[in-house]
């Protein structure tokens, strides 16, 4: 019995030194961060971030695996070329995060990062790419989920039709009905999007991470992100 | 330690076990058959459940795989139905690996493992053959409901946290029989496959509790679910999977080729820096994210070290099969364990070198990172395992595998299909790494750039399902008894030069 004590104690070991480094200071450093708050002269909270994130859109994002190929994290411009992008201004931290019902940072991108895919300065195309849209606001969001082929006719993200559902018109056309010329559908019918992709578009329109945070210096700073970053 | 001189592929061993053979001096070799066939009696029916629902998930895994790998390149293909829609496929064929194949299968080999090396016979199959049971069915209910749209959004641990206990609870019934072979072993000194079984065996519920209790609390929230997430994706790759891939090769090599191990002290330089330096790796997916540096940092120096068990493993082992190298052409076993070995050596010397932050740059977030974990789940721990398992089977069913050619068509169908998979997914990460760093690059034309690799990958995880299919058969034909008669094992013919 004795003979194997010092190999049960070092199994056990490995595992509290594991979970000590990888998990517990972690927590104990990051773990507990709360949202930047900025006061006027007076003490008056001015402006607060971040604040809760839109929470149902997140459940659909998670059901339907987006992350599998999209990423929510921007690095700084020593480690890739997502500022170049146009996926964000600034590299994205922990504190981006806090409210986040689910973090879904990602391993993978089979297609553009999201983290800041809600914001005005999101592009995935060149600056003065003519396929640019003038702006990626919930009908582009709705025709690209039903079918994406349909914005970038080459692209291999899978459709999701059955986020949409067909109805007879009544009356006039809804308003968020999928355009008539780019979707194939009888006379008299229109796709619109079911309760999922509302949800999905509301939480995808709401990423945006590039208010100035103390802790990231941004590469193309603005005035506000001029607080003293290094100390 | 003398060798005995007989044919080594023979299922009546006559071998004593590899280490120890002191400690039973006085024994006969007689005895030593008569107590194998005791301890073989006794996890028959259990290790078969393992292998036979383990090679069901593997079989269903594969088809998930095939799925996926063809919505790549054809996205509109199945996509009406959520259930099959490539985000869901994903998970589901990650966790039809990992946790059925992967898991089950090395859990069976385990348990095997454990009671000869302890040579003690299993009192009580039935709580084994039980908890097989009860983590098949947390598992089926879990990868259902990931079809169903249920996952936990959390990459690396999709499966909802009521099923994932259900498997838990599984795992405490094949566990605590791990402890107690131990327990009750015979072996005063513990042979090495022993020490990594007793790791994996204690190690996995371990990191299992503490990864799924702090994802499921309220107050661990922003990026430490994530954190989290990736430190227990790493720990089962290191201190579950690669463990038990370890302990079977560790146990096959000496065996098949009929010497004794290489080392010992090298195996156990091996063993603790593997210990150690493996459980610090578990940062390093999130190179480069929004964590603390240094998180990322100690990861990618303890990545570094690892070449440390790393080459004291694959020299030992290899050094062990020296004199016996004609043995690959000889016995199935070590055809798959020997391919496994080099894998592994391959594998973690590329896993190394991609860590660096200079290559990272270029290769996280591609196709890369899968490519790697492929190579090590199939490349090397499912290689040693199929060696095992042609090993294993024989002696607990009484009768020899059917046909070489069988062996041999499993053989090229997942050693040319898997490196083909591996190769596909390296060259995609290569060329989209490439594309990528290219800012001006439109995304459409990073994916452009490697839609033949993409392509190339289907073609090779069809050549892999046929060798799955028909290694289901042999399987299927073994457990039925359908096979040669006991006594001399199938061997591969040789040709004389």
């Amino acid at each position: 019995m004795s003979r194997s004590t010092p190999l049960i104690a070092g199994i056990f070991g490995s595992l509290a030194v594991s979970v000590f480094a990888m998990v517990l200071v972690p927590q104990a450093q990051i773990g507990g961060l709360q949202a930047q708050v900025t006061r006027d002269d007076e003490g008056k909270i001015i402006d607060v971030y971040p604040t809760d994130r839109v929470k149902y859109g997140a459940k659909v994002y998670a059901s339907e695996g987006c992350i599998v190929c999209h990423s929510q994290q921007v690095r700084d411009t020593q480690n890739g070329e997502d500022q170049p992008r146009g996926w964000g201004e600034r590299r994205t931290v922990a504190r981006d995060y806090i409210y986040d019902a689910t973090t879904f940072l990602g391993n993978s991108r089979l297609g553009p990062d999201l983290a800041n895919v809600g914001a005005k300065t999101w592009r995935n195309e060149a600056e003065n790419d003519p396929r640019r849209p003038a702006k990626r606001d919930a009908a582009w969001h709705y025709l690209h989920l039903y079918k994406p082929t349909a914005i970038i006719t080459e692209s291999n993200m899978p459709p999701y039709p059955y986020l949409f559902e067909k109805r007879r018109i009544s009356g006039a056309r809804s308003k968020d009905a999928l355009p008539a010329d780019q979707v194939n559908v009888e006379d008299g019918f229109e796709i619109v999007p079911k309760a999922e992709a509302r949800e999905l578009v509301a939480y995808m329109l709401s990423l945006d991470r590039s208010h100035p945070l103390k802790e990231v210096k941004s590469e193309a700073p603005s005035p506000a992100a001029a607080a003293p970053a290094a100390k | 330690m003398t060798a005995v001189a007989e044919n080594p592929t023979q299922t009546s061993e006559k071998t004593v076990a590899p280490i120890g053979a002191a400690a039973g001096a006085g024994t006969s070799s007689a005895q030593y058959a008569i107590e194998r066939a005791q301890i073989d009696k006794s996890t028959s029916t259990a290790v078969l459940w393992f292998f036979a629902t383990a090679i069901a998930w593997l079989f269903g895994a594969t088809v998930f795989g095939l799925i996926a790998s063809l919505k790549l390149y054809f996205p509109n293909f199945l996509s009406e139905w959520a259930i099959t829609t490539y985000g869901r496929i994903v998970p589901a064929y990650n966790l039809a690996f990992t946790y059925g194949w992967c898991s089950l299968a090395g859990m069976g080999v385990g348990i095997w493992l454990m009671a000869r090396l302890c040579r003690v016979p299993i009192k009580a199959p039935g709580l084994l053959i039980f908890g097989a049971i009860v983590w098949n069915v947390g598992l089926t209910l879990g990868v259902w409901q990931v079809l169903l749209g249920q996952s936990t959004g959390i990459e690396g641990m999709e499966m909802p946290h009521g099923a994932m206990w259900i498997m838990f609870s599984g795992f405490l019934f094949i566990g605590l029989w791990g402890a107690a072979l131990f327990r009750a072993r015979k072996e005063a000194l513990a042979f090495i496959s022993v020490w990594y079984l007793l790791g994996a065996f204690f190690w996995f519920p371990w990191v299992f509790a503490i990864a799924n209790l702090l994802t499921s609390l309220p107050e661990i929230r922003g990026v430490m679910p994530v954190v989290i997430a990736s430190w227990f994706t790493q720990s089962l790759n290191i201190w579950w999977f690669t463990a038990i891939g370890l302990a079977a090769a560790y146990y096959l090599v000496p065996k098949v080729a009929n010497r004794p191990i290489h080392s010992y002290n090298l195996a156990s330089i091996g063993f603790w820096s593997f210990a150690f330096l493996g459980g610090l790796t578990g940062m390093l997916r999130l190179s480069g994210g929004p964590v603390p540096a240094w998180l990322v940092t100690l990861s990618i120096a303890a990545n570094i070290m690892m070449i440390v068990p790393i080459a004291t493993v694959t020299a030992n082992l290899l050094l062990t099969m020296k004199g016996a190298t004609h043995m690959v052409y000889q016995s199935p076993t070590i055809r798959f364990t020997f391919f496994g070995v080099v894998m592994f050596a391959l594998g973690s010397v590329l896993g190394v070198f991609s860590s660096l932050r200079s290559f990272d740059k270029y290769l996280h977030f591609t196709p890369w990172l899968e490519g790697q974990q492929f190579l090590l789940l199939y490349g090397f721990f499912s290689m040693v395992i199929f060696g095992a398992i042609y090993y294993i089977t024989p002696r607990l069913v009484g009768c020899e595998w059917l046909s070489s050619s069988l062996i041999k068509f499993h053989f090229w169908g997942a050693a040319y299909g898997g490196s083909m998979i591996v190769i596909m997914f390296l060259l995609t990460g290569i060329s989209m790494g490439g594309r990528m760093a290219d800012p001006e690059s439109l995304f459409s034309q990073v994916i452009g750039s490697s839609l033949e690799y993409l392509a190339g990958r289907i073609m090779a995880t069809f050549m892999m399902t046929l060798g799955h299919a028909i290694f289901a058969i042999h399987f299927l034909l073994m457990l039925l008894r359908i096979g040669q008669p006991g006594g001399s094992a199938t061997v591969f013919e040789t040709h004389e030069h």
